[in-house]
């Protein structure tokens, strides 16, 4: 634990700190462009040096320098502050003064920084230079001329999204930052590097002169796009989301967001339910609340009904539904949509237990039909951590890049109850062995259970030095998953027990992916707010919020407990789900007995007291015993991950990503 | 060529060079080179696989040689790395010609030392046979660079021709080599001062005599 | 007082114009490899002492004492990691040509030298880093090394000593930046040559990652023969914490260019005036001198004249012994040309990685440029002189320095020649008024 001073101050950082750390441990706010957090150092702005005794007699980059007993750092003297105001001017000579048309401007560290360190004016007469754009695909909107070369893109290409296509090439100041050939950057995690951009080099494509960060209201809310609940915020103005960020949560998505996550927003601007809808003579038309609600209650339903609840659900909507079933006298709730129907006695045994943090620490990896980047991509950044630690990564499933290198055992799922003798090896030797089942593993028969056995086998949850470990996760990809199986939304047999009861009325929570001929007999209502597959199969429509339109509570894949809040208000006759299910309550004589968000958050508090607490719920480790003979191929369940729901399948951008990203369509800039 | 940035438009070079791969004699060539690195690390030998990549493309085309980006692509294949990363060390480094060049890719040094001793007039020459900065000549034969300090100063000015230096030059020197080139020869590389060996004091070595005529063995004056 | 000009037979590269073969029947008959074996047997220890006592300074230009480097190296792995010799043969400052002729002319006293450096730092690989431009010379290395090879000179169990040790030669492709150890590291594993940061230092964490020291050829290529004579003999040259022997070259305003081993020290006039027929025009026409290759700041022709070439003697003079590279300027000579065109070299070279070089470098030399054509106003030398101090101590590595020095010393000692262009091109009489 080195000690030292910082402008006399004395500080003690962790051994391995830097300088520049320890300097904010102090207190005091180091200027830079090229260091971050979670990247390599580079060292190449120099807007960082300070002043260091012992050391030689001149300033000394603190990003790059450990911090050591006794030093002296000055960071406010004469020959700091003459080497910030000369770096700035380097900086600045080249760079364009175009601010007043620059995305970044309000938010740019260039600016920021040369109001607070640099010189009023620039000596430079020369001419300033130009660089070409370089195309980078669909997120991301460059104009070069603004680069300042601190090379972070290129280092989180390389380092966290693992897809080596951004690189500096030739030298000095011909020196130019480029995707490989100008081509777009086929990476998931892409818009990530406009983020990290500390100038208006790299820019949102989509959101390009939308607005100026002042007038966007900020948000704090969680992601539904998968099920890793990453920390978000809406910014918004008026009734738009016009874009999401990343919020930092080490313990979620550090501070990452994946491409959908950011840009599907676009989404909810179009294909929106905006007013109830009755089908009469075969087709949806316009009614008005009353209206719709009535022509549910005339169904007289009695207890034959039934409840789906889609994959971008909150808990609450799930709470006020089940509870209207509940009081109508049913208990038939569903949310595992496409017909999986894993056993759910145990939590535990269908959770992420290694957490998200976890599993960068495990030393052995085995991938069970699961494409975590496509799934999960936030939990491939982890996995590949992992990886840089020196994990062993074994697959089974047909053969994909995930970014890293995987030993693939096969297509066959009978090889998990027979793993081969190396596998076997390795994970014996292993001190913290883990197992990540995917969705495709969970849709063979047996290999839930082959997966479980192996957990013993294995002994995947152990003591070890740093404290206890389980290595068995399951990996899902709806976001409302885990609160719904908190929750109770799942029968033994899965949708088959829905079909097989076949309910007189059928509702549907924003459930898109279920398979509705199977439901012929049934009144279908439909509770959502993108016109996709449940809205057309449906027999009415109750408009709802989508998921910055409400407050909500979500469960993430490690079962960690966290609470979304309202950003804008749902569009036209569109209102939140709790409230259309109270209200329908009502018509249907079943009074759901709360009349506000916060009593409806209440009574499902009540009801699972876990659901309260934001953090990681505990589930206890008692794994069924379940057949465990798994075989045939197993399959990944997504087959465009720009498309997975309706959010996104209705966003612009979203649909040029899937075009252009997966099925190599030409995507012309004049098009635009 | 660090100054080359722009990737030239591929479709053409695509076609011409899509199916580029080493001759025998240069594949066996290759797997020494990568031999000489530890196992795992075979990316230390993208400069020299570069370097013999653009000889063979030089010896296909009859030119010095160049590397079209599929070129680029098949050594970064056969390292295991990222073809971005095998594009920064071509567009990094000023030997690896990244648009085609002449025959004859004549590099004048044009650093102080060459300057002080006339590197202008070496220039001069060039520009009276023809050659054009940054260009090839039409007839495909030469193509001029100026390029830096080529550690040949104390036979400045010199100039670079493909593999060989040639030194000492002064206009006329400069003339004749480019015209001995064109018309098919050979020139003598090396010193062009008629005498001179390599980098003793022009008109004879001032110390060393006895090296000049036999390899004295100094060990018995210890 | 007359200077002691070094004997032949206390020349170390006694082929060094290459009038005899370089191959090792002819380097074996001038003594190297001879009893290498005996050589190795003193053991590690002694022989860094050998070299710490010799004085031997780093001949790459920095003068950092050679033996101390090499004890700065792991005397055992602890974690596995092997250790590694790089011999920087990336000749590139403008000015230097010295390892050419060791390469081209006695590879054998490098190769030999790279054996017992490397088992001295208990390296197992040495790696010959030779600049892309020096195509014959690498070729001529690399045949040498393929001698010693056949020879059983190097490789497994290296001249019976029962040392096992590889020496590879790897050719860069065009980058002075790689002649800065760490860009050379870099570019040696495959990348672009961009300087690392410092810490860690490569004897801690070099050539993939591991134990690394890098010297320069002249440095290795003298180590057999001083281990052969004894510290004492070469540190009979050279005045105190100057020791030695050196290759210097002259290139430039002399009569007669040339490379010449000579004892460190040697008075600027005897070692122009015996090697190099003197200064052209007469040593009243001397104008200027750079005398450690373009890195260094010029010394002007009164203050370098009877000054003692060696590292002491011209830090005294504000400028540096660098390479020993001399570049010798004439009163014909455009000064300022002369420094704007290394001022390009330098914004041509940068590596563009970090700010103060990479934008530094390329607004120097445009002022530069307007500095030699008088396109300037006179309060620009001062902007320029402020811009150099930018850049100079700001930067990952040195060629921030380099670049800014020689347009330091060239403000420090011709800034009316700067002054006076500015002048005339504005209209004289009126500046004059104006002052």
């Amino acid at each position: 634990m080195p000690k030292l001073t910082v402008d006399g101050i004395e500080v003690e950082v962790p051994q391995g700190a830097t300088v520049l750390q320890a300097c904010e441990a102090a207190g005091k706010e180091i200027p830079r462009f090229c260091y971050h957090e979670r990247l390599s150092i580079a060292g190449n702005c120099r807007m960082c040096l300070v002043e260091v005794k012992p050391g030689p007699p001149k300033p000394q980059a603190s990003c790059a320098l450990p911090a050591m007993d006794n030093q002296e750092v000055r960071t406010n003297s004469e020959m700091v502050k003459k080497a910030r105001e000369g770096v700035m001017e380097f900086l600045l000579i080249n760079h364009p003064l175009d601010c007043p048309i620059c995305d970044q401007g309000g938010e740019c560290d260039l600016q920021d920084q040369s109001v607070a360190y640099g010189r009023g004016g620039s000596r430079y007469d020369e001419n300033k230079r130009a660089v070409t754009e370089k195309y980078m695909g669909p997120i991301i909107k460059t104009v070069m001329t603004r680069c300042i070369h601190c090379t972070r893109c290129v280092r989180f290409a390389e380092e966290v999204a693992g897809t080596e296509q951004i690189g500096a090439i030739g030298r000095g100041e011909n020196m130019q930052i480029t995707s490989y050939l100008e081509k777009a950057v086929s990476s998931e995690l892409s818009g990530n590097v406009i983020d990290l951009c500390p100038v208006g080099a790299l820019t949102s494509r989509p959101y390009a002169y939308e607005a100026r960060p002042w007038e966007l209201k900020k948000t704090l809310g969680i992601d539904v796009m998968d099920a890793v609940g990453t920390n978000i915020r809406f910014d918004s103005r008026g009734r738009e989301v016009l874009r999401v960020l990343p919020r930092v949560n080490d313990d979620v998505n550090e501070e990452w967001a994946h491409d959908k996550t950011r840009y599907a927003v676009d989404g909810l601007m179009r294909r929106r339910l905006d007013k109830p809808y009755v089908r009469r003579d075969g087709k949806l038309v316009p009614a008005s609340w009353a209206e719709a609600f009535q022509a549910i209650a005339d169904v007289q339903a009695g207890s034959s009904v039934a409840a789906v609840a889609g994959d971008l659900l909150d808990c609450e909507t799930m709470f006020a539904a089940r509870e209207l079933l509940a009081k109508m006298g049913s208990t038939l709730i569903e949310g595992r949509q496409t017909g999986l129907k894993y056993d759910v006695s145990s939590l535990a045994a269908v959770n992420f237990n290694t957490t998200l943090n976890g599993i960068e620490t495990a030393d052995a990896i085995l991938l069970v039909g699961t494409n975590p980047r496509w799934e999960a991509p936030l939990v491939n950044t982890r996995i590949r951590k992992a990886i840089k630690h020196g994990a062993k990564v074994y697959g089974i499933g047909a053969e994909i890049d995930l970014t890293y290198k995987v030993e693939w055992l096969g297509n066959d799922m009978s090889l998990l109850a027979s793993l081969p003798e190396a596998v076997a090896e390795a994970f014996k030797g292993a001190k913290r062995p883990a197992i990540i089942l995917g969705g495709g593993a969970l849709a063979v028969e047996g290999a839930h259970g082959a997966a479980l056995a192996l957990a013993e086998t294995f002994n995947l949850v152990r003591d070890t030095e740093d404290g206890p470990w389980n290595g068995f996760n399951v990996l899902h990809m709806a976001a409302s998953r885990m609160g719904g199986l908190m929750l109770g939304w799942a029968q033994p047999g899965g949708m088959a027990d829905l079909v097989a009861a076949r309910p007189k009325l059928l509702f549907a929570l924003g459930a898109d992916e279920v398979d509705f001929s199977k439901f012929d007999g049934s009144f279908k209502v439909f509770v959502g707010h993108h016109g996709d597959k449940g809205a057309a199969a449906a027999d009415v429509i109750l408009p709802s919020a989508a998921y910055p339109e409400k407050n909500g509570t979500y469960v993430n894949i490690e079962g960690r407990v966290q609470m979304s809040d309202k950003a804008v208000f749902a569009p036209g006759d569109a209102r939140e789900d709790w409230s259309i299910l109270r209200a329908l309550s009502e018509v249907l004589g079943h009074k759901l007995p709360f009349d506000s968000f916060a009593e409806c958050r209440a009574a499902m508090i009540a009801a699972v007291p876990a659901l309260g607490f934001e953090g990681l719920a505990s589930y206890d480790w008692s794994p069924p015993k379940l057949a465990a003979s798994p075989s045939g191929e197993v399959g990944y369940p997504i087959k465009d991950f720009y498309l997975t729901n309706a959010i996104a399948r209705a966003s612009a951008t979203m649909q040029r990503c899937s075009a252009e990203l997966l099925h190599g369509e030409e995507m012309l800039e004049a098009a635009e | 060529m660090a100054e080359a940035a722009h990737i030239p438009d591929e479709a053409e070079t695509r076609a011409r060079w899509g199916a580029f791969a080493f001759t025998d004699e240069n594949l066996a060539k290759a797997k020494t080179i990568i031999a000489r690195y530890p196992d795992g690390r075979q990316r230390s030998a993208v400069m020299p696989l570069l370097d013999l990549a653009q000889r063979q493309v030089g010896a296909e085309t009859q030119t010095q040689g160049w590397l079209p980006v599929p070129v680029i692509e098949y050594v970064a294949a056969m390292l295991d790395m990222p073809y971005i990363r095998a594009y920064e060390v071509a567009s990094f480094y000023t030997m690896y010609n990244l648009a085609p060049v002449g025959r004859y890719h004549v590099q004048v040094c044009g650093t102080t030392p060459c300057l002080l001793r006339g590197s202008d007039d070496v220039m001069a020459a060039c520009a009276n046979k023809g050659l054009v900065k940054g260009k090839t000549t039409p007839d495909g034969l030469f193509t001029l660079t100026e390029v830096e300090c080529m550690g040949n100063c104390a036979n400045a000015p010199m100039v670079q021709i493909n593999d060989d230096n040639f030194e000492d030059l002064d206009y006329d020197r400069t003339i004749g080599i480019l015209e001995a080139l064109a018309a098919g020869e050979s020139p003598k590389a090396g010193t062009q001062i008629p005498g001179r060996h390599t980098s003793e004091p022009e008109g004879g070595p001032t110390t060393l005599k006895q090296m000049v005529d036999a390899n004295h063995d100094y060990r018995g004056e210890w | 007082m007359s200077f002691d000009f070094l004997a032949d037979k206390d020349r170390i590269f006694t082929n060094v114009y290459g009038f005899q073969p370089w191959n090792l029947k002819a380097a074996q008959a001038r003594g190297d490899w001879d009893k290498t074996k005996d050589l190795i047997a003193w053991g590690q220890d002694r022989i860094i002492e050998e070299v710490k006592a010799s004085g031997l300074r780093g001949r790459g230009g920095a003068g950092f004492p050679t033996g101390m480097k090499w004890s700065f190296m792991p005397k055992e792995s602890k974690d596995g990691r092997p250790s590694f010799l790089v011999i920087n043969a990336d000749e590139s400052e403008p000015g230097s040509c010295k390892d050419r002729e060791i390469l081209r002319h006695d590879p054998h006293k490098l190769i030999e030298g790279a054996l017992i450096a490397g088992f001295a730092m208990r390296a197992r690989a040495a790696y010959i880093y030779v600049r892309g431009e020096y195509i014959r010379e690498a070729e001529v290395l690399q045949a040498a090394v393929d001698e010693a090879y056949e020879a059983g000179l190097i490789g497994k169990n290296a001249s019976k000593s029962g040392y096992d040790f590889d020496v590879f030669v790897h050719r860069g492709a065009g980058a002075y930046i790689c002649g800065e150890e760490t860009a050379m590291i870099e570019s040696l594993e495959g990348k672009k040559g961009q300087p690392r940061l410092k810490p860690p230092f490569p004897a801690g964490a070099g050539l993939y990652g591991c134990p690394t020291t890098v010297n320069n050829v002249e440095s290795i290529a003298v180590v057999p023969t001083i281990l052969r004579r004894g510290a004492s003999w070469f540190a009979s040259f050279g005045r105190e914490n100057n020791k030695g022997t050196k290759l210097f070259q002259i290139s430039g305003h002399v009569e007669k260019p040339c490379v010449v081993e000579e004892a460190m020290s040697i008075p600027f006039r005897d070692l122009i005036e015996k090697h190099c027929g003197g200064i052209r025009g007469g040593w009243d026409n001397l104008l200027a001198v750079i005398p450690g290759g373009s890195s260094v700041p010029l010394v002007p022709a009164a203050q370098i004249m009877d000054a003692p070439m060696d590292f002491d003697g011209l830090r005294e003079l504000g400028s540096g012994l660098g390479t020993a590279a001399i570049i010798v300027m004439d009163k014909s000579t455009d000064i300022v040309q002369a420094i704007s065109r290394l001022s390009y070299f330098y914004k041509h070279e940068s590596c563009g990685q970090c700010t103060p070089c990479r934008e530094g470098t390329g607004w120097m030399w445009r002022v530069m440029e307007r500095m030699r054509t008088g396109d300037a106003d006179l309060s620009e030398i001062d902007t320029l002189y402020e811009v150099t101090k930018q850049v100079e101590g700001h930067t990952i590595c040195a060629l921030g320095d380099a670049a800014a020095w020689p347009i330091q010393g060239l403000i420090r000692h011709f800034r009316p020649e700067m002054e006076r262009r500015i002048i005339e091109k504005q209209g004289g009489g009126l500046m004059e008024a104006a002052e």
